[in-house]
């Protein structure tokens, strides 16, 4: 160390003039980040903005082309993440590495160098996660943890070896707004120690509510820097976007048609020891509502989408009824023809063929609207159709003839919405509509969907995203450990009814009754 | 220091360039071997891949060895696109030439076109029945169908041996194992009339790339098979059956090489031995992914695969090599091939070693 740390210029983390470039894309450019020691500081951007390649840099997983990277004040070049760990830097990724078969304290032992005593660990787990309120059984099997409790479990890993920087890529996309909660205060308690920490993220209010400073990206530069909590979200967005955030506009709603989709009693068994049996789900969505799903994820969303879409057809084909036809056995196909639309959460693999063209993934589900002669593709018309979709739903791309792969998400998923929107469904199911997609995109999406709602259409929303929800669904339910909760009008409710729900206690009248009166 | 880097899409020109790519080093692997084995490199060369074709007898007897591997190839290339790996042609191919041989031996005294028909059809279903089961067990029991097929390859083998050995066995032939020579109605007429081998078969390959060309890329079905090589779960998502896949790519393999198996048996053996393939089943594998799946392509790999073939024969004639030389060719063309596409994907670079 170095007597950087003292004095007023004691940084901890200096990035100058950083520049990444990948073959097709800057992601990168001239990025220059200062860090403070205590100082939780946000990296602010949209989707494809370039936060993540920037805290790959800082972690060792990719190396810059230009610039220079100061540690405590002196000029460091990461070689791997190994390296930067030594250095003092930890990371939790967005996507969790842990081995589901191995318990608490064998996944930390793995991390760590050597060869550490597993029972000595296991104290050490403890006292860390008590110091920091981040409970977790060290002995549990790590299948049997929530995701709030995995995500512990990576904080837990990375504060055993001491950091100094703790990197956060998007940690509260997978919890609920009670575990958000825990999770500033554990965030806040080490900054109070004199941990610095990088917060990635896309939601506004939560850096306002918990970061001292924000460093805002867009296109792989710096646009601004602000301190959050002297801003509005409008404002940051504005800096994040470079222009106003529109606002969707919801109309009141619509006079109710005729049900579209009902589940009664749905129940499946899952073939996946770590997926989640469905129990007993019912549901009606109506012609001219937009019903939402909250929940946390990996409670049953994923098998409830895949019998809705019928890629997990189910035994008892009155538990689904799409437009008044008894579906549950029903392949993907055949729901389609009777009227279902289906937004899978994949884009890139299931909703679309990466490597196919446009004009191809228009086919995948468009064919049998007059697509096929005599078994034969039509290509100018679905070509043609392709070409709509690209120009109404505004997807930027090369053309129809490029491939799926080419597009960045939001404009996948533009076009994939586009592609089911014109189909005129009857019924739209969609699973997180709005998942990894910038902030103009996902305005773009959400007013589609109300657009659609008030044409009609009766729209199922599965997101993991509450604001999202709130913003555009008539009813809202909850859906949790395979169990689904009545939906409520959403006046009716709110945001904290609906978090409390998310855990799965929605029939204990005490709860219930304070949250209604609330 | 070189690495290997990902590219940020695959190289669409890569993709063909790596079977030339692959030719060449395979060529190179050649002139090496020949120096090794003490042969004069050149004269090597000479007698492997210009001799076979110096004269139109040359070129009809590499289109009489082509047939088959266009074929066969067309037909395992459909399955294939569809990540449906049928390894088990050379089974359904010489089952197909059971059937086939079966026909031609009970309509022995008859004439007219019927016997040839007859067999056509005969050859297609015994090479579809054969490949029947693998896709039976898939659908049925999910069993791997590279195994099955592969393992029935054995059976066939057996199978057939055993049928020339026995209930097929020429009555006046000596106690070899071989069948009767067939009467000339059930023999598949010579397209030239001047002493070369080529047969009708080589038009049925070419009816074959063509309605195998017009299936994979114009019509839906040839679609979905394609969806569901390049994205299980897009297929699914779609709706298209992964069955009834796993049942057109293991069928159309099969039928192709059970019509491979007759033109032989009905073309230039006469008859049917326990020598019915001379591996064309394993060798079309190679052709149709030299060919990129693409039944252009798999007109030209034919060609060439069928040249390695006569270069072998010559090289055993006049360079005192063993035939299977030839397996050595095709081994090694397979293998540069399989080297070459990793470049698809990925591409080298000089990457800086950074001082810490």
């Amino acid at each position: 160390m170095t007597s950087a740390t003292d004095g007023e210029q004691a940084f901890r983390l200096e990035l100058e003039g950083i520049t990444k470039i990948y073959p097709s894309v800057i992601a990168n450019e001239d990025v220059s980040l200062k860090v403070k020691q205590g100082e939780i500081h946000a990296v602010l951007g949209e989707n494809g903005a370039g936060k993540s390649t920037l805290m790959k840099m800082i972690y060792g997983v990719a190396r810059p082309d230009a610039g220079q990277m100061k540690w405590e004040g002196d000029v460091v070049h990461v070689e791997n993440p190994a390296h930067a760990r030594s250095l003092g830097i930890g990371m939790v990724f967005q996507h969790f590495s842990l081995f589901e078969t191995l318990n608490v304290v064998e996944n930390v032992a793995l991390a760590l160098p050597g060869n550490p005593d597993l029972k000595e660990l296991a104290e050490q787990i403890t006292e860390v996660s008590n110091r920091y309120g981040l409970p977790v059984d060290p002995q549990r099997l790590v299948h049997a943890l929530s995701v709030g409790e995995r995500q512990r479990v990576e904080i837990i890993r990375c504060l055993l070896q001491n950091p100094r920087l703790l990197i956060m890529d998007e940690p509260t996309s997978v919890l609920t707004p009670q575990a958000v909660r825990k999770l500033f205060d554990t965030l806040r308690k080490l900054a109070e120690e004199g941990c610095s920490i990088l917060y990635i993220s896309h939601k506004l209010d939560e850096i306002q509510e918990l970061c001292h400073v924000a460093t805002v990206l867009r296109d792989g530069k710096v646009t601004g820097d602000c301190i959050p909590s002297e801003e509005t979200p409008k404002s940051m967005a504005s800096l994040m976007i470079g222009k106003e955030l529109p606002v969707p506009e919801h109309s009141a709603p619509a006079e109710l048609g005729e049900a579209r989709l009902q589940l009664r009693k749905l129940s499946t068994k899952s073939d996946d020891p770590f997926g989640t049996d469905l129990r007993d789900i019912e549901l009606e969505v109506r012609s001219g509502e937009i019903l939402g799903i909250a929940g946390v994820s990996g409670n049953g969303q994923q098998e409830l989408l895949y019998a809705l879409s019928g890629e997990e057809p189910v035994a008892d084909a009155d538990a689904i009824v799409i437009c008044g036809q008894p579906s549950g056995r029903d392949m993907p196909d055949l729901r389609r023809r009777n009227g279902m639309g289906f937004v899978p959460e994949e884009r890139l693999g299931r909703g679309a063929v990466p490597r196919m063209s446009l004009t191809e993934n228009a086919l995948l589900t468009a064919h049998y609207k007059g697509m096929l002669k005599h078994g034969m593709i039509q290509f100018d018309q679905i070509a043609e159709f392709a070409r709509k979709c690209i120009d109404d739903f505004n997807v930027k791309c090369g053309g129809e003839e490029h491939a799926a792969n080419s597009l960045s998400g939001g404009n996948l998923q533009k076009f994939i919405m586009g592609r089911e929107i014109l189909l005129a469904p009857k019924l739209l199911v969609v699973a997180q509509p709005t998942w990894g997609v910038d902030v103009g995109a996902a305005a773009f999406i959400r007013q589609e969907l109300i657009d659609l709602r008030n044409e009609g259409t009766a729209i199922l929303v599965i997101s993991e995203e509450l604001e999202e929800l709130f913003e555009i669904s008539d009813r809202i339910a909850v859906i949790a450990e395979g169990r689904l909760s009545p939906a409520k009008q959403l006046a009716d409710t709110n945001i904290d009814e609906i978090g409390v729900w998310m855990s799965g206690m929605w029939d204990q009248p005490a709860i219930a009754e304070v949250q209604s009166h609330a | 220091m070189l690495r290997l880097e990902r590219r940020p899409e695959a190289s669409h020109l890569m993709s063909y360039a790596s079977p030339a790519i692959a030719i060449v080093l395979m060529l190179i692997g050649g002139l090496l071997l020949f120096i090794f084995l003490g042969k004069n490199p050149i004269e090597g060369f000479k007698v492997f891949f210009i001799n076979p074709i110096s004269d139109w007898y040359g070129v009809s007897e590499l289109l009489l060895k082509a047939t088959p591997l266009m074929l066969i190839a067309v037909g395992l290339a459909i399955g294939f696109r569809a990540n449906v790996w049928n390894i088990g042609a050379e089974g359904q191919l010489i089952v197909g030439g059971i059937a086939a041989s079966a026909v031609a031996l009970y309509f022995q005294e008859a004439e007219g076109a019927h016997v040839l028909i007859l067999m056509v059809v005969a050859g297609a279903i015994g090479g579809m029945l054969w490949a029947a089961i693998p896709a039976l067990l898939k659908t049925r029991f999910n069993t791997n169908e590279i195994l099955v097929s592969l393992m029935l390859v054995y059976v066939s083998q057996l199978l057939v041996s055993w049928l020339v050995h026995g209930p097929m066995m020429d009555p006046d032939g000596f106690n070899f194992p071989q069948s009767a020579m067939f009467a000339d109605s059930a023999l598949l007429p010579l397209l030239f009339d001047d002493g070369s081998r080529v047969n009708l078969a080589f038009v049925f390959a070419i009816g074959a790339l063509l309605a195998g060309y017009i299936f994979m890329f114009r019509s839906f079905f040839g679609f979905q098979m394609q969806v569901a090589g390049y994205a299980k779960d897009a297929a699914r998502y779609a709706g298209f059956s992964a069955r009834r896949m796993i049942w057109i790519g293991l069928l159309s393999g099969g039928a192709m090489a059970g019509l491979a198996g007759m033109s032989e048996v009905s073309g230039p053996m006469g008859q049917i031995t326990d020598q019915v393939s001379s591996n064309y089943g394993f060798a079309a594998i190679i052709v149709a992914f030299v060919a990129r799946l693409n039944p252009v392509g798999i007109f030209f790999a034919s060609l060439l695969m069928a040249l390695l073939y006569l270069g072998g024969e010559q090289a055993q004639q006049y360079m005192n090599l063993p035939s299977s030389i030839s397996l050595v060719f095709q081994g090694m063309l397979l293998l540069f091939l399989l080297g070459s596409d990793v470049f698809i994907n990925y591409r080298l670079r000089w990457a800086r070693e950074v001082a810490v």
